[in-house]
């Protein structure tokens, strides 16, 4: 994963996951789709027009990286705000914190979380706004996020065995059906198993 | 680790559930019990399907329809097509996949955060899931339980257990007595609006102290609910006579010989003396008044007779603005007095017995503001069952509350019991996020008590004046 690419900034805190994909639009039975409604009611108003001044309705703003405030994706569970901010292309999420369950969610879909420090974070909100096409380069394999062209860069953490299974496109129901032995030796004296 | 190394209540029930640990790896930790619901599981079924296999553990694997269900005229087909659609399909998973599940119009049916407890499933040292951040719920019972995307559904599902990296541990005290017309709710909110929405982040919390002991089990309940709105991992209260006697003879507690080995198990489920948090915070349950959110997310809240702030704890300046912008407030205002649309008494945080019982007796031969609609959503069948038979049904009726079906309703606002926009609503539930309960709704966050005084006032009241 190394992705270089422009970025749309979202320079709010705590963007919660019924803004990334309200509640209403979770009926699906699949999981395509989502993006139409990524940030729906941000982004379009009560007739469906797009609501002027929203960055994703912004054209000078595009790109697979997203970049958002602290506490991105706190609230619900819904793994629907991944499949919608996916769906709708972005490959990398930049904040300077992130809630719990999105980040897992987040990296079970492939998407990358990213946390820098707040100020890292600032800089980079000025930087995309002075020049919305401004270059970022996300890569994995070194965990570096940098802007080449400013000659801004951090590290950024991952933990190993994630790091991995986005490397390789392994996912972790693999990893847990090849210890089906062990779980089952375990079920044997485990006071609540084998109901 | 020695074995006599002071373990915490978490620790010791994390360590026991560990199937395998790793160096380098997330912990595969072995799930007892795995509640679904119709939104966050047919994408893990298809899962399933794709890969040819099945459900490993189908009776440790309880299913209810609850988001997505209307609160009227559950007896007839349901009119919108993709709930329907959504609905049904659970229905033929559970089906295919060998899965109990407590549908719309079963006696069982309810909340998933409800029934799991009222029916004895939820216990003591359990592992519990579901695709839901609410789940903490269960950690009222003293049980590591925590909410999981679908994609973790579709692990459980296969494999019985996650991957899960051990969370950092925090207690959170509340000692000494609660005021007059101070609730559990309160309790909560109050410690979300000191510490904010992101302050329990990483953590997984165990609530002690003396004003957390005296709470009963559905009380205790509504504070484990909203761990995760601090962005904690969840939430738990360690077991004691309060919680094994809300739990026996509940239809699937453990009976006879059972019970005794469970008792075994559950008198060792307290924190050891020394043993260590990653962090302590402790407050005094005085300081505590009826408490009520005014902006944007749960951590933007004060006490009733508190003015606005000019920040709340964690916040910027432009999150204030945006959130009171959005809510049309005002810094340094006090919000009693203001009016009110809508008052909404529901939700997994607080649609338990008690909790319409509470409401009941507040509101008996009082009538509801003409002005504002009032919905009142029993958490579950058995919880509405239990209203009517206590007669309590007659007296939200004779206010002019309209007492609807079990569902999760307004909270999210899925169906169709919406919030219009630009209104008020004064709501038991857990979120006050943008929209929440409807577009362009706009959320107040209280206990069932301040609900039902605001629901006869049509403006938000200081209870305590009332009681």
């Amino acid at each position: 994963m190394n992705i270089t690419s422009s970025a749309v900034p979202i320079k709010l805190d705590n963007v919660d996951t019924d803004q990334i994909i309200p509640a209403r639009f979770l009926k699906a039975t699949s999981r395509e789709g989502f993006g139409d409604n990524l940030f729906r009611d941000w982004r379009y108003d009560k007739e469906n027009q797009p609501i002027e001044g929203f960055v994703l309705n912004d054209s000078k703003y595009t790109g697979e990286i997203l970049v958002a405030g602290k506490n991105f994706g706190c609230g619900s569970s819904r793994e629907h705000a991944a499949w919608a901010i996916a769906d709708y292309g972005f490959k990398v999420v930049v904040s300077s914190f992130f809630a719990d369950i999105f980040k897992s969610n987040a990296l079970n879909n492939f998407i990358l979380p990213i946390q820098v420090s707040d100020a890292f974070l600032g800089y980079l909100f000025e930087a995309i706004e002075a020049n919305p096409n401004l270059e970022i380069n996300a890569d994995l394999k070194t965990q570096i996020l940098s802007v080449p062209s400013l000659g801004m860069s951090t590290n950024f953490e991952i933990n190993p065995y994630k790091k991995e299974c986005l490397l390789n496109g392994y996912d972790d129901i693999d990893y847990l059906l090849a210890l089906k032995e062990v779980t089952q030796v375990y079920e044997q004296t485990h006071i609540y198993a084998g109901v | 680790m020695s074995s006599t190394t002071p373990k915490t209540l978490f620790e010791k029930i994390w360590d026991k559930h560990v199937v395998q640990y790793k160096e380098g790896y997330p912990d595969v930790l072995y799930i007892d019990r795995h509640f679904i619901h119709e939104v966050t599981s047919p994408q893990a079924f298809d899962g399933l399907r794709k890969r040819g296999i099945g459900v490993a553990k189908p009776k440790q694997t309880i299913a209810t329809a609850d988001h997505n269900v209307p609160t009227k005229n559950q007896h007839l087909p349901i009119q919108e097509l993709l709930s329907r659609h959504q609905v049904d399909t659970l229905i033929q998973n559970c089906d295919e996949f060998g899965v109990e599940l407590y549908g719309l119009g079963h006696e069982k049916q309810g909340i998933v955060h409800v029934i799991g407890p009222e029916l004895g499933i939820t216990l003591p040292g359990m592992t519990i899931v579901c695709g839901d951040s609410h789940t903490s719920t269960h950690g009222a019972f003293g049980s590591i339980a925590f909410g999981i995307g679908t994609s973790q559904v579709e692990q459980v599902l296969a494999t019985q257990s996650i991957l899960q990296y051990k969370p950092k541990t925090m207690r959170i005290e509340i000692n000494g007595e609660l005021g007059r017309g101070v609730v559990s709710k309160d309790i909560i909110l109050f410690i979300i609006s000191k510490i904010s929405a992101s302050g329990g982040t990483g953590y997984f919390v165990e609530y002690a102290g003396s004003a957390i002991e005296s709470l009963s089990m559905e009380a205790r309940m509504t504070i484990c609910n909203m761990s995760i709105e601090m962005g904690a991992r969840g939430g738990m209260i360690a077991p004691d006579q309060t919680t094994f006697d809300y739990i026996e003879g509940r239809e699937f507690a453990p009976k006879g010989e059972a019970w005794e080995e469970a008792m075994a198990y559950w008198s060792t489920l307290k924190t050891d003396e020394g043993a260590q948090y990653d962090k302590v915070i402790t407050f005094d349950a005085k300081d505590i008044e009826p408490w009520i959110t005014y902006g944007t997310n749960p951590g933007m809240g004060i006490g009733i007779s508190q003015e606005i702030p000019e920040l709340a704890v964690n916040s910027t300046e432009k999150d204030m603005e945006k959130a009171l912008g959005y809510m049309g407030l005002d810094k340094n205002q006090l919000l009693k007095g203001k009016k009110i649309d809508y008052v909404f008494i529901g939700s997994c945080t607080n649609s338990r017995i008690e909790d319409l019982r509470m409401v009941a007796e507040f509101v008996k031969g009082k009538k509801k503001a003409n002005d504002v609609n009032v919905w009142i959503v029993p958490g579950s069948k058995k919880v509405e069952a239990q209203a009517i038979a206590e007669g309590l049904d007659k007296v939200f009726t004779e206010a002019g509350f309209d007492l609807r079906q079990p569902g999760c309703s307004a909270c999210l606002a899925m169906n169709e019991d919406k919030v219009p926009e630009g209104k008020y609503c004064v709501s038991t539930s857990n979120r006050n996020f943008e929209g929440r309960q409807g577009p362009g709704s706009r959320t107040f966050l209280v206990s069932p008590l301040m609900a039902a005084a605001a629901a006869v006032t049509g403006e938000i009241t200081d209870v305590r004046e009332m009681i």
